[in-house]
């Protein structure tokens, strides 16, 4: 295989490994936030278990966030430098505010969040979670706001081949940013809910019945069936808004080669990309122009469309985009499905969690990580789906690659799949394990002896 | 080039400068805490949680400087960042992974079960040693000026491992002002036995710096500025004999000073550091590239420039603020 296409799955392993972990610390940043209220409000100690519980999955989750970052941070230098030097001037700023508003304010009262409860007064423990939970928000951001303007860029003028930005207003608030970042935001939300229920049925299986554990369960399925219908339609404004910027993304995602009206929403295929047509189609009538255009007979362009005058294919690779959308909206329907049936499950005479049933919470137990799932297969879709360009129409995949030999590509990327491959297993397995003891009713923090002679200086309250 | 009022000349410097700072703030910091992974096969269980609780509560943040160096290149010589970045593409992924396994390994070893914490525990230290070579095999390449062959790789080797000692010392003087009784006087031992990682180290760099550049050659040994620099190498070495000194004698009683070998180490750090970054300036890719060719367009430094002057006191003073509530001998590392 030649460099690029190394570098691009190089690239694609680190930043999927990565995101999986933004994922889940930004929205549960938010919920040790709301659990940490509640103890303030309440002082029921069951919400301040449920915030130990899930502050160590916090913990690990932020770790793993961190030095998978790190990683991102030296990628466009080490793989991707053509990146910088034309699109620097943009990019560079987006970056540096990433990191200067968010990356450090997370990274610097984290240690308060985690170590801080005995140290500093409550109302500072709760200022901190609050500020990690604010400092991953922006985080997720900036690099939203890069990120899409990867995709629609605009307020910025060509000279001498590199990128000067004229205005940033436009920069920062370009026409796809406010869907992308609403609809990560929301992705983050699910999965924390999914996660949420997933654990807490877990260890309602295995006999952890506990106050805490009910609670938890109940939040999660109740936010995951209110917030799914949301990131439904969110979804779709965002695909009208990839529509009138990106029509080759959606023709992609579609399935659908030729430009007509009264086009048909493929349900499933295969596209042949050598043949240029769809093998096997199932397809409801009208049904695309119907959801893009909002009219029965709208106007849809087709792959076709997006050949150059040599020939040169200027539209994504079909076959990634379409399944990766396919899989997205699978996993959301998946969703719906399950949140809905068990809250009315749970519901029905007010019976909570006890109006479950074991094949239910097995199922939420399968869907712990599910919306991990979701998540990369909507990112593959709108970053595969933005090829051959990196920069929308500015700046092609190829020109920004490093002249770095294959072998070394390759042998650096197995490095990190290894890596990724054991970090994986040990993070799912630490999860249940942590669940397994907390149901055993064990403390499982990391005691450590203590040494006579020291004593913690407090500082002094307030 | 001299007028200082012209953006395109004042802006890269500025951004120069602070990238220097975080580089410096950087290897003082994760200095520390990669030096206490790298101590990590000198001490038993307990004492390995006390050295990791010493830790806990900044190795983030300390990592956290390294983003903003490489961020600050990225953002303001982006062609220096991908210059760099991509010659030393290799010692960056080994760099990256060990990063990555020290980083889980501190949460992994305290929440995985009990028979897999030795392994986490290797893990931690592994990826401190990968991390802190590579580290030093990167800045031997970086004086060499980033060309490849036998004879800088062996230049690269050398402080890849001054370096390591290097850290394995300024961690040891952290662990000597953290903790106290046994663990305290093994830190001090462990502290005797890395300051020449240091000193050979810094004596390493200042003779083969000038040796590879008759431009930095000169800019050391030609009158009047060797006068004005001669008192980087004196103070450096009195510091050195006045370490060693103290080492020989502490835990002094009532542990008081214990804070001062952490501060005399972080000042042969930072005097170390000025005089290379006094040797390479101006340029940013060893005498290829300078700091003006390198830079980004001045509105977008600008821009970065605006937002720094605000965030980072801010930044400087809630780590102050995490600092001070940590201050103290490293006690049991707890979430409540």
């Amino acid at each position: 295989m030649e460099t690029l296409l190394l570098s691009r799955i190089q690239f694609a392993a680190n930043i999927s490994f990565h995101i999986l972990f933004p994922t889940i610390t930004i929205a549960l940043g938010w919920v040790l936030l709301f659990f940490k209220i509640r103890y303030n409000q309440t002082r029921q100690e069951r919400w301040m278990d449920a915030y130990r519980f899930w502050v160590k999955i916090f913990a690990l989750s932020f770790a793993l966030g961190v030095v998978s970052g790190i990683t991102m941070s030296f990628q466009f230098g080490t793989n991707w430098p053509g990146f910088m030097e034309k699109v620097g001037n943009i990019a560079g700023p987006l970056l540096a505010y990433e990191i200067m508003t968010a990356f450090f304010l997370e990274a610097v009262f984290l240690g308060i969040m985690l170590f801080g409860f005995s140290r500093v007064p409550n109302w500072l423990h709760t200022t901190a979670t609050f500020l990690v939970a604010f400092g991953t928000m922006m985080s997720a951001f900036w690099i939203i706001v890069l990120n899409s303007w990867m995709h629609t860029p605009q307020g910025f003028e060509m000279i001498d081949g590199v990128a000067h930005a004229t205005d940033w207003w436009a920069i920062i608030f370009n026409p796809s940013m406010p869907y992308r970042f609403a609809h990560m935001v929301l992705a983050s939300f699910l999965t924390v809910s999914f996660l949420i229920a997933g654990i807490s049925a877990f260890r309602w299986l295995i006999g952890g019945r506990t106050e805490g554990v009910r609670v938890a369960l109940k939040t999660a399925v109740y936010a995951a069936a209110l917030l799914i219908p949301l990131q439904i339609l969110l979804g779709d404004f965002h695909g009208l808004n990839t529509k009138e910027y990106q029509p080759a993304k959606v023709a992609a995602m579609e399935g659908n080669w030729e430009t007509d009206t009264g086009v048909p929403l493929v349900l499933f295929a295969l596209p042949d990309e050598e043949a240029r047509e769809n093998r096997f189609e199932i397809a409801i009538p009208k049904l695309a122009s119907f959801i893009l255009t909002h009219d029965w007979n709208g106007e849809v362009k087709g792959l076709n469309d997006f050949i150059g005058e040599n020939g040169e294919v200027l539209h994504p690779p079909v076959n990634p985009v379409f399944w990766s959308f396919r899989v997205m909206v699978g996993t959301g329907l998946l969703m719906l499905l399950v949140s809905w049936g068990a809250s009315a499950m749970m519901l029905r005479k007010s019976r909570g969690v006890e109006g479950l049933p074991r094949p239910v919470l097995y199922v939420l137990v399968g869907m712990s990580f599910s919306g991990w799932v979701a998540t990369l297969a909507g990112w593959y879709t709108t970053e595969i789906g933005r090829q051959p360009w990196l920069v929308q129409g500015v700046m092609s995949t190829k020109e920004a690659v490093a002249d770095v030999p294959a072998p070394m590509v390759l042998s650096t990327l197995i490095a990190y799949l290894a890596v990724y491959a054991v970090l994986m297993v040990a993070y799912i397995s630490v999860i249940f394990y942590l669940a397994r003891r907390m149901s055993r009713g064990e403390r499982i923090d990391p005691r450590t002896p203590q040494s006579e002679a020291a004593v913690a200086r407090a500082v002094p309250a307030e | 080039m001299n007028t200082f009022g012209d953006p395109t000349v004042w802006l890269p410097f500025v951004f120069a400068a602070l990238m220097g700072v975080s580089i410096l703030i950087y290897v003082v910091l994760d200095g520390f805490d990669l030096g206490v992974g790298i101590l990590f096969p000198f001490a038993d269980d307990s004492e390995k949680d006390r050295m990791i609780a010493s830790i806990g509560p900044f190795w983030d943040a300390n990592e956290t400087w390294l983003v903003l160096a490489v961020g600050l290149l990225l953002v303001a010589f982006p062609a220096a960042h991908g210059e760099i970045l991509t010659a030393l593409y290799l010692p960056v992924t080994i760099m990256l992974i060990g990063l990555i396994l020290r980083g889980v390994a501190f949460e992994f070893r305290a929440k995985a079960p009990a028979p897999h914490k030795d392994a986490w525990n290797t893990a931690f230290f592994a990826g401190s040693l990968m991390t802190s070579l590579s580290q030093g095999f990167m800045l031997g390449m970086y004086i060499m000026g980033l060309e490849w062959s036998w004879a800088h790789a062996g230049f690269g080797l050398l402080t890849a491992v001054f370096l390591t000692v290097g850290y394995s010392f300024i961690g040891a003087t952290w662990v000597i002002h953290k903790t106290d009784e046994y663990l305290q006087r093994k830190a001090v031992d462990w502290a005797k036995g890395g300051i020449w990682g240091l000193v050979l180290g810094i004596a390493a760099i200042s003779l083969a710096t000038p040796y590879v550049s008759d431009r930095i050659f000169d800019k050391w040994f030609s009158w009047p500025s060797f006068l004005y620099l001669s008192p980087l190498p004196i103070l450096s070495g009195i510091l050195v004999v006045w370490l060693w000194w103290m080492l020989r004698r502490m835990p002094f009683y009532g542990d008081r000073r214990s804070w001062l070998p952490f501060a005399a180490a972080t000042a042969l750090w930072v005097m170390a550091f000025g005089g290379m970054a006094y040797s390479f300036y101006p340029y940013v890719v060893p005498e290829k590239l300078t700091i003006y060719d390198a830079a980004s367009a001045p509105e977008s430094l600008f821009i970065i420039l605006i937002g720094t002057c605000i965030v980072l006191p801010t930044i400087m003073a809630y780590t102050v603020l995490a600092y001070t509530i940590f201050r103290g001998k490293a006690t049991e590392l707890r979430y409540d």
